[in-house]
């Protein structure tokens, strides 16, 4: 089964700024697929150049078997894409949206009418289909977006932050519409900020900083081997740290807490240690997650 | 990157943008029907009865007659050239359609050639609505004047291609004002459209004929309503087809670097 992607040494630049420097990557057929990183990491850009929308500048790239420069509206023929900006039409109403943007795929009239009530029904929007895409809550037009993506039965799905600014209700539901399109055997490829919404849907994923991909794997692989099994964090006081110094144990000052990285039976240990002899104000164990590594890997510092 | 007067590929899904532009101006249509309807009796009262009491003759023409075809030439310019601006900035900036558009099988080149030809459809849809009010006061020529449609088109098409050219270096909505007020309106006076040419000074009549698009669209409409063809019908014809190639090209290859980067 041949990739469903793959880009060997991509490159970006816009002018003098180079966006995406040199990225490799395979996305595999009926997987869920994740762009992790701050902003400016390149995300976007390396969407926009899977979506036929942006040239690449160097390097091979190809969607679907086919090679964006070359094929575009073919490649496109068979994409859903749901941008991270809310671009719906304000002059069509819900329904007009879907059926209006599958004439541009050049969906017959009748086959365009059915396509567009279904998918108002799988997004949960059947009551709203005659109503003006501006009379719309956020969460609506975010699920009324992912249903334009479907309009064309695509074989890939891109999302880019499919659910930026939504309530957990909102969200909740999008993870659940993404596995149920997983299900039916469609490939997905997402970028988010989100950590645990990328923990919980992501088969694989890479995260990306200053236009290159530092590492790639499984969720559980990353934090496995970036993040430990478990973190202790402790309040941060001066006697603390004299006396994890004391200990010997590696901790890292993050803000008013201190981590301490560990396996699951070190933890325990440390913890024990730490409970004991350095007497701190607060203390938790918890399970590593992928915030840890991406903070790890991108560092504290706020971007942009 | 292709170059700025490339010839851009285009194929027919460009029509697929006419056509959404279509839907909504019909769905609309109350709120678009009404004003050529208006503007074309506003002209012929205030300035073709108002002023013709006056004026009574321009060289042997009934003074409304003679800018009947100006009213038409006028509201072809203004529909496309606003249309293409205004609208066209809009559903590029504002609505984000033209990004919506571009995730599907359409190109950039696509849409903006469907903007253009929406905005040349406009403008014989203005000319579809004037024409009957111009006939009903008896101050065009039938039927020599029912050219005055796919002349709309023509016409449409250059203003469009203008406007588009404007709208792909404009920094904002706002700065569209400019040409609007600095060239739209100044075109619409002097132009040859409710005054004859000869009455300006000869090197002002040598600039209005090499730079100014209305004069020629009013020129051969003047024709046709009038019903006096001239063999100059064939430069003013020459005159705009080169002018509407270069700008609609130019627009295109233009909006094509301002949105793919």
């Amino acid at each position: 089964m041949p990739d469903i992607i793959d880009a060997q040494d991509l490159k970006k630049n816009y002018g003098s700024t180079v966006a995406v420097d040199g990225i490799q990557f395979t996305v595999r057929k009926g997987e869920i697929f994740g762009f992790l990183g701050p902003n400016g990491a390149g995300k976007t850009t390396t969407m926009k150049m899977i979506t036929c929308v942006s040239p690449r500048t160097s390097g091979t790239l190809s969607v679907l078997g086919m090679d964006p420069d070359k094929n575009p509206a073919e490649i496109k023929q068979r994409l859903g894409v749901v941008p991270q900006e809310t671009n719906l039409d304000p002059d069509f109403t819900c329904f007009g949206n879907l059926y209006y943007y599958s004439r541009y795929f050049d969906i017959p009239k009748d086959e365009a009418e059915k396509k567009a009530d279904e998918l108002l029904e799988f997004v949960q929007l059947k009551e709203k289909g005659d109503v003006a895409v501006e009379k719309l809550s956020g969460g609506m037009k975010r699920r009324l977006i992912l249903a334009r993506a479907l309009v064309n039965t695509p074989d890939l799905l891109i999302l880019d932050e499919p659910t930026i600014g939504l309530d957990p209700q909102a969200r909740h539901l999008i993870w659940e519409k993404l596995r149920n399109l997983q299900a039916q055997g469609n490939t997905i490829v997402m970028s988010t900020h989100y950590l645990d919404e990328a923990e919980r849907l992501c088969d694989r994923l890479v995260i990306m900083d200053n236009g290159k991909i530092l590492v790639e794997g499984t969720p559980a692989e990353l934090v496995r081997q970036y993040a430990g099994h478990e973190i202790v964090e402790v309040e941060t006081s001066d006697d603390v740290i004299a006396c994890l110094t004391e200990l010997k144990a590696p901790f890292e000052q993050t803000g008013d807490m201190i981590q301490i990285t560990a396996t699951t039976d070190a933890a325990r240990e440390i913890a024990r240690s730490v409970l004991d002899r350095c007497k701190p104000k607060r203390m938790i164990t918890r399970p590593a997650t992928l915030e840890d590594v991406f903070l790890k890997l991108t560092g504290r510092t706020l971007r942009e | 990157m292709p170059h700025i007067l490339s010839f851009p590929k285009i194929t027919r899904r460009a029509w697929k943008v006419w056509y959404r532009n279509m839907v909504v101006f019909v769905r609309t249509w109350q709120v678009n029907f009404f004003p050529p309807l208006i503007e074309a009796l506003l002209y012929l009262f205030a300035i073709g009865i108002g002023i013709g009491t006056y004026v009574k003759e321009i060289e042997g023409i009934p003074y409304v007659n003679f800018i009947a075809p100006a009213i038409l030439a006028i509201a072809v310019m203004n529909s496309a050239f606003f249309e293409c601006t205004y609208g066209s900035y809009v559903r590029m900036y504002y609505q984000k359609s033209f990004d919506a558009m571009i995730a599907t099988p359409l190109s950039i080149e696509d849409v903006i050639a469907g903007e253009l030809l929406w905005g040349a459809t406009r403008s014989v849809i203005y000319v579809v609505i004037m024409l009957p009010v111009l006939a009903v006061f008896g101050v065009i020529s039938l039927p020599l004047a029912l050219l005055a449609i796919p002349l709309g088109f023509i016409g449409g098409l250059m203003f469009a291609g203008i406007a588009m050219c404007f709208t792909s270096i404009s920094p904002g909505i706002d700065t569209l004002n400019y040409p609007a007020f600095l060239f739209i309106t100044p075109m619409a006076l002097f132009s040859g459209t409710f005054f004859p040419l000869t009455l300006m000074p000869v090197f002002l009549q040598y600039i209005a004929f090499a730079l100014l698009p209305l004069t020629h669209l009013v020129a051969i409409m003047r024709m046709f309503t009038l019903d006096a063809l001239s063999w100059t019908v064939l430069f003013s014809f020459a005159w705009i087809a080169i002018v509407t190639a270069f700008f609609c090209l130019l627009s295109i290859n233009l909006m094509r670097r301002r949105l793919i980067v």
